[in-house]
């Protein structure tokens, strides 16, 4: 874990084994409870092999802010993570449209959108893996980076991975 | 109630009728779920007519059920019971997987599955219930394809339904290929295209009631349970334990695909006339080296991780995708066909797991032709023209796909090792069902017992309620920690007990007591608890029917091939001695409740309030 300054997580989906103790551990942090669908982070298997854990990339530019009509989303100073104002969202998913990864979702038992707040700068989900030893996941500093190039959609990411995978016989199985 | 969602589906197929069902906290804390509850289920409401329920008939039932620590202890599996078409009693089979954590997440601990649907249909679990859905366009469907029309299907529809949630992620699925689908006796229950729940042949049966598959997509938590500071310590105590061995993380079961062959000699190499290898090429570092393309694939919440994909990259069977093969798959898949290269075996077990068949089960019966194909009983004519020689790997594959689709002499073979023995002695006058290598219709897995060094001792198989079923293997009381006693226990709390191997002693009941409040002790387990669900699938497994019947005398017994010497390696000319089995299999009898006959006695039944099982048994089983 960096010591100063905002982190991003970076994403080995080749090394995700799908066993989503990063969503076990972010539920558990953030909802007190095992809610894999609460979960700011969500490893999509759409494929068996392919695991996607899918979370927030926290764009430059930040288009899911800028879309959302309440006000409810705002930056964090200390982070740089996407905080959702539970008060002031109505669950209408024009962050998600506005998404390129169409990253959150909404809650399933609340009516606000799910986004990954990097739980403060500790991310839960990161130790997680780390005490696996997988390493799919791991935090580094935030540098000026086009970090929006992650944010794509489980389908398209997916795609990719079945390829790396399975070569053409992948192309069979999505 | 803690641990538990409190509600069970029963979806009765031939009205098309779905309701939820409540169990009393009382049987819940006797038969816990999975295999517990589905052998109280299944006596319950079948055991006075048992010998007549046809298991591929409606009238059996099929059960789906999670266990109060599915999701919680680290594994996640889901169990399936009903009436076994192997053995014709009571087989909890456990796959892993997220279906039991999907299913948990819907609010569901389980389903009931009755009666039969007129025509091929999937079943659809959601928070608001179940759905009969038409599965006419899936039905003939590998399990490949299958996975991937109902993944896309399922998404589809619940992001018609609910536009605005984002994303939707995959439901969970287990469902049949072409094997169960034909009713073959050694097809699965498949999830996530490599794993089966394979003892008890439970595919056949979803094949028998027209039903395809079960999808399944909760949104909720898991449920409450009684501590979750607990749970959540107990959690990272398992995983830090299990973070420390890495032989199954690294390696998986397979490793021991060389070293259960060539070191304790145990490991069944053209159908169990050996047991004994020395081909290095069979090595696990040559399937590591070629075939493996992820090292570290697991399932909801597992430290383990002992699954490792794989792919053939080169020859003839190039393209082939699959998990590595485990030690069973290799086993029984590799040698016991003779066949000794890591690519030849990832694809076998690619097209077994495609067709839905128990990849134990099935390369059991293919090396059982392939025996007899040596012997000269089963001749290339009798065969629909395949020479099944050792090793050669298509051969074995054209026999595989004739046995899923229950053509020409697949039909027979359908019927699983034993009944298909029956059958050829019948049709040749030779005595085949000494190369069946089985225990009570159900194939052995791939640990001898000759050789002594490995895991199961004489009885385990002979003994077990489960027959040949090598994850539920009966030992002496002493040894209860891994007898069928502890396994019923795993199998009941439904999760993946490998991830139980060398925790502290009193893990097991912590995480029973944290996750439901209950007051588990192992005196009451071992003396009360577990043998109630042993007795009564005993009870279920000796009434049998209606096709074939097992006296103890007779079928409490190793496959004759046990009693030949080994031929080679370290171990030659050890064999399973008969008067120690004898012994052995006596002494299990007393330990465990039993009288001389093998059946369990009736004031041990009357003191586990089992009234109507000693009734029964005075009635059909017990000598008059």
């Amino acid at each position: 874990m960096p010591d100063v300054g905002p982190i991003w997580i970076t994403r080995d989906y080749l090394k995700c084994s799908g066993c989503r103790k990063c969503e076990i551990a972010c539920s558990l942090f953030h909802e007190c409870k095992i809610w894999p669908e609460a979960s700011r982070i969500r490893v999509f298997m759409l494929v068996p092999g392919a695991e996607v854990p899918h979370f927030c990339v926290q764009c430059e530019d930040y288009p899911c802010v800028e879309a959302c009509p309440e006000d409810a989303l705002s930056i964090s100073k200390e982070t740089e993570a996407v905080l959702v104002d539970r008060e002031k969202c109505t669950a209408c998913g024009l962050c998600i449209d506005a998404c390129p990864g169409r990253v959150p979702h909404i809650h399933p038992t609340d009516k606000y959108a799910v986004i990954c707040d990097l739980c403060g700068g500790e991310p839960r989900c990161v130790e997680a893996c780390r005490k696996g030893e997988w390493n799919a996941l791991k935090a580094v500093t935030r540098k000026d980076r086009s970090y929006k190039v992650y944010a794509r959609t489980p389908e398209d990411i997916t795609r990719d991975l079945v390829v790396n995978l399975y070569g053409e016989a992948g192309e069979e199985v999505i | 109630m803690r641990g538990y969602a409190g509600k069970f589906l029963e979806v009765n197929l031939s009205a098309e009728k779905i309701k939820e069902v409540t169990f009393d906290e009382g049987i819940l804390r006797q038969y816990i779920g999975g295999r517990g509850l589905a052998t109280k289920i299944l006596w319950d409401r079948l055991g006075s007519q048992w010998e007549k329920v046809n298991p591929l008939g409606p009238e059996n039932i099929l059960l789906i059920l999670t266990g109060p620590l599915t999701g919680f202890f680290p594994g996640g599996r889901i169990c399936i019971s009903g009436k076994s078409p192997q053995s014709n009693g009571v087989i909890g089979s456990t796959v892993a997987g997220e279906f039991g954590i999907e299913l948990k997440c819907a609010g569901y601990d389980g389903l009931i599955i009755t009666g039969s649907a007129s025509k091929p249909c999937y079943l659809l679990i959601t928070d608001s219930g179940a759905e009969i859905r038409d599965a006419s366009h899936i039905w003939g469907k590998d399990g490949k394809q299958t996975l991937s029309i109902l993944t896309s299907e399922v998404r589809e529809e619940l992001k018609k339904r609910f536009p605005r949630y984002g994303a939707w992620k995959e439901p969970a699925a287990i469902y049949i290929g072409p094997a169960g689908e034909n009713r073959v006796r050694m097809a699965a229950v498949m999830a996530k295209w490599t794993h089966a729940a394979g003892y008890g042949g439970y595919g056949a049966v979803m094949g028998s009631k027209n039903l395809k598959a079960v999808a399944a997509k909760g949104t909720g938590p898991l449920p409450e349970v009684a501590d979750m500071k607990k749970v959540k310590a107990l959690i990272d105590e398992v995983c830090e334990e299990c973070y420390e061995h890495d032989f199954f993380r690294m390696w998986g079961t397979g490793a021991a695909g060389y070293e259960v062959g060539f070191k304790t000699s145990s490991e069944p190499v053209r159908n169990w006339q050996e047991e004994w290898h020395d081909e290095r090429g069979f090595g696990v570092d040559s399937f590591e080296h070629r075939v493996w393309i992820k090292r570290f694939w697991g399932d909801f919440g597992c430290p383990t991780t002992c699954l490792k994909l794989a792919m053939t990259k080169v020859g003839p069977f190039k393209g082939a995708i699959g998990d590595n093969p485990d030690y069973e798959l290799q086993a029984y898949l590799g040698t016991n066909l003779g066949i000794f290269t890591p690519e030849e075996s990832v694809y076998l077990a690619s097209l077994i797991d495609d067709l839905g068949l128990c990849g134990i089960q099935g390369g059991n019966v293919l090396g059982f032709a392939g025996e007899l194909y040596q012997r000269g009983i089963l001749t290339k004519q009798d065969l629909d023209g395949i020479a099944l020689k050792w090793g050669d790997t298509e051969a074995f594959a054209t026999l595989a796909k004739k046995i899923a689709a229950r053509e020409g002499i697949g039909d027979i073979l359908a019927e699983g090792t034993y009944r298909a023995a029956l059958k050829i002695q019948e049709m040749t006058g030779e005595n085949v069902t000494q190369y069946a290598v089985q225990a009570k219709g159900v194939a052995l897995g791939a640990h001898g017992i000759r050789s002594g060094e490995d895991y199961p001792t004489e009885i385990a198989y002979a003994c077990s309620v489960q027959g040949g079923d090598h994850t539920s293997v009966a030992h002496m009381p002493k040894r209860y920690k891994d007898g069928e006693l502890d396994i019923i226990l795993h199998d009941s709390g439904v999760y993946c007990w490998f991830n139980m191997f060398d925790q502290r002693r009193n893990l097991k009941w912590d995480f029973f007591n944290a996750v439901t409040g209950w007051h588990i002790r192992p005196e009451k387990w071992y003396n009360t608890t577990a043998r109630r669900i042993l007795h009564l699938q005993r009870t279920l497994l000796l009434l049998g029917g209606p096709d074939l019947q097992w006296n103890p005398k007779e079928h409490d017994e190793n496959p004759p091939r046990f009693y030949e010497p080994l031929p080679s390696g370290p171990y030659a000319g050890e064999r399973v001695d008969r008067t120690k089995f004898v012994k052995l299999k006596t002494r299990y009898y007393e330990a465990v409740g039993w009288d001389e006959n093998g059946i369990p006695m009736s004031e041990e039944l009357r003191r586990l309030g089992l009234e109507k099982a000693d009734k029964i048994l005075d009635e059909k089983i017990r000598p008059s």
